[in-house]
């Protein structure tokens, strides 16, 4: 495979597997699991705890490399098994933009400053990446927040900021690891919505990782991780549960 | 956007208490460096000020102020008689202590060659120099005198009539000027008592010496003061200093007095050396050491406190890495942090020392050239206390920003 080629899927992996320890304490967390996300698509990816989802998520996200396996991003590869086939930072910034369980924003800046971080990481100049943090603010609803530091936020109000700053350098592949989990019905779907919404508008796409079926609804895809296996649910599957 | 300083901003009570403690810490490291500074300075400053360009001292001995140094108060005129010399004057040094209005009072004591020397060259900041022979002193602001007091010094009472600012010897001690007379006067002050006993020993050994017994009458003498008796020698002095005519070379002068037997001779700049390396020397390596050692304590308190406060961001910098931060924006927030942590102390360390260090016993003397030297060593400790925080840092994952 060339190492950059012209493809419609924002995301591919192939027979990733991941393996942690070795001989008695070896433990396999994935293995050979392949998806394939569209650019626009937002797949959930469900299972129980321990299942491999976080596990795929950061094989995925360039954070943790699988043991064997490739994961090509934008049509370039980026990991052939644990060798980096790129500079994964520099490719994370550019590229993958990450939402959390916990929001993860950083407590010392300001709601507009966690966006314009990211922004001015890629080389935007400072009153650039303010002004389209703040449009970026407006467009999720919560731009009166702007100069609020984290903690004065509500946990609906910090996840946005944190799908804010997964937007801010226009990511082919966002990723979401239990973006819901801290956040009433109410909330939790207005951000599986907001995801459907970037995913379609921004042309990016989306794979997040849930427990909470109540929005399934809104994803194109869905897979299903159980001991570290993944498959793809039909629609049959779906409907019977 | 400076990470650095957002990060300061939102702790900025645990950033000011830190760089407080730090710049505590530099001020000491800064003070003890004055505090040398001031030791040279007050140790040579009466060599330095008196004005003298040769010092005519005991034969060898390395005074009269590393040690005592005793020549007869005759040796004036001799060196007044050498080709080339302008002024040759008496010089009488010694630190006595007494009690003043209940209260300790040590005072170095240094006589003036009257008439010759009225104390013209000290600097007065009040009242005015010397004008009597006899029961006059000029005294240092440090002996806490005022003009006008009187001052009890053996048999005899000192009016102060002029007060000056930094004369003081090389411990510390104030000094009180006095004509030369007056000065000997207090340094040989022997009680009536002693002085009774003294001429009744010395009429004892007469009355046992041949001329004694040939002369009797000769005895009658024995019981007059010593000053009125030639066989006794009058008191001697510590040196005599010389000062030279315009245009002379002080290396010849000092060439035809050292040929003398009785005497050594030194420069102006010779007396500064030996002053410096011998009584000043130890102190200057204890002092030496001890800015050594507060320097590394400074270094690894400040490498510590940047390191916990990496510790404390570990998190922020797992989510930075996450974004795809690259490490020069990681080891930018740290190295900034150390460096105005390092600036802040530095600028509260000579603010405080400013206002705290005219307020010491013994004068703290800061020069530029000191201060440039603290800021190359707060520099250094910046840079050196920020790696640890680095280290850690770098090593930090972005996983860590998942768990």
């Amino acid at each position: 495979m060339s190492n950059d080629s012209k493809t419609d899927y924002a995301i591919e992996t192939t027979n990733i597997t991941k393996i942690y320890g070795s001989d008695n304490t070896e433990v396999v967390a994935m293995r050979d699991a392949c998806m394939q996300v569209k650019k626009g698509e937002v797949v959930a990816l469900l299972g129980p705890s321990g299942s491999g989802k976080s596990t795929f998520l950061t094989a995925v996200g360039l954070i943790n490399p699988p043991t064997s396996g490739q994961v090509i991003i934008g049509g370039k590869l980026a990991l052939d098994g644990p060798v980096a086939k790129t500079n994964l930072r520099s490719f994370r910034r550019k590229h993958i933009g990450f939402v959390f369980q916990k929001s993860n924003l950083i407590p010392f800046l300001s709601a507009v400053e966690n966006i314009q971080v990211a922004m001015e990481l890629s080389g935007e100049s400072s009153r650039e990446a303010r002004r389209r943090s703040l449009e970026l603010m407006d467009y999720l609803g919560v731009a009166d927040r702007a100069d609020n530091l984290p903690m004065a936020l509500s946990g609906g109000q910090q996840q946005r900021i944190a799908v804010a700053r997964a937007l801010a350098n226009h990511p082919s592949v966002i990723l979401a690891d239990e973006p819901t989990a801290a956040l009433d019905g109410v909330s939790g779907r207005q951000v599986m919505e907001l995801f459907s919404k970037v995913a379609h508008e921004q042309d990016a796409g989306v794979i997040v990782v849930t427990h909470d079926h109540r929005a399934l609804d809104v994803f194109d895809t869905i897979y299903e991780m159980e001991d570290g296996l993944m498959h793809r649910k039909s629609d049959h599957e779906l409907s019977t549960n | 956007m400076i990470l650095s300083i957002k990060d300061i901003r939102h702790n900025i009570t645990h950033f000011v208490i830190t760089t407080i403690g730090i710049g505590m810490l530099l001020m000491v490291v800064l003070g003890m460096g004055g505090i040398y500074r001031g030791i040279v300075e007050d140790a040579t400053l009466l060599i330095d000020s008196v004005g003298a360009d040769l010092w005519i001292v005991q034969k060898n001995t390395r005074g009269p102020f590393a040690e005592i140094s005793r020549v007869p108060s005759n040796l004036v005129h001799r060196a007044l008689a050498v080709p080339g010399v302008k002024f040759a004057r008496e010089f009488v040094f010694h630190t006595i202590q007494r009690e003043q209005n209940g209260k300790p009072l040590r005072i170095s004591i240094m006589g003036l060659s009257w008439p010759t020397d009225k104390g013209e060259w000290i600097p007065l900041t009040s009242g005015r120099p010397l004008k009597q022979s006899h029961f006059e002193m000029i005294a240092d602001k440090t002996l806490k005198l005022s003009i006008g007091e009187r001052v009890k010094l053996g048999k005899e009472t000192y009016t102060v009539v002029g007060i000056t600012e930094s004369m003081i010897n090389s411990t510390g001690d104030g000094i009180g000027f006095f004509t030369i007379a007056d000065a000997q006067s207090i340094q040989f002050d022997t009680p009536s008592e002693a002085v009774r006993l003294e001429r009744a020993a010395r009429e004892a050994r007469g009355e046992k010496s041949e001329i004694g017994i040939k002369q009797p009458s000769l005895l009658e003498n024995a019981i007059k003061p010593a000053a009125e008796l030639p066989q006794i020698a009058r008191p001697q002095i510590s040196a005599v200093m010389i000062t030279m005519m315009p245009g002379r070379n002080a290396d010849k002068i000092a060439k035809i007095i050292s040929g003398w037997d009785d005497v050594s001779v030194y420069t102006k700049l010779g007396q500064r050396e030996l002053m410096l390396k011998g009584n000043v020397e130890k102190v200057r390596k204890q002092i030496g050491l001890f800015r050594v050692l507060l320097t590394i304590i400074a270094a690894v308190i400040m490498a510590l406190i940047i390191y916990t406060m990496t510790l404390d961001k570990i998190h922020s910098i797992a989510i930075l890495k996450l974004i795809g931060a690259p490490n020069t924006v990681i080891l930018g927030l740290i190295l900034q942090q150390s460096l105005i942590l390092g600036a802040m102390g530095f600028m509260i360390a000579y603010a405080v020392g400013q206002k705290i260090f005219p307020n010491f016993p013994r004068r703290v003397i800061l020069k530029d050239t000191d201060l440039y030297q603290l800021a190359m060593i707060v520099l250094a400790i910046s840079i050196c206390a920020s790696l640890m925080g680095i280290w850690k840092a770098l090593k930090v994952s972005p996983n860590e920003a998942l768990s």
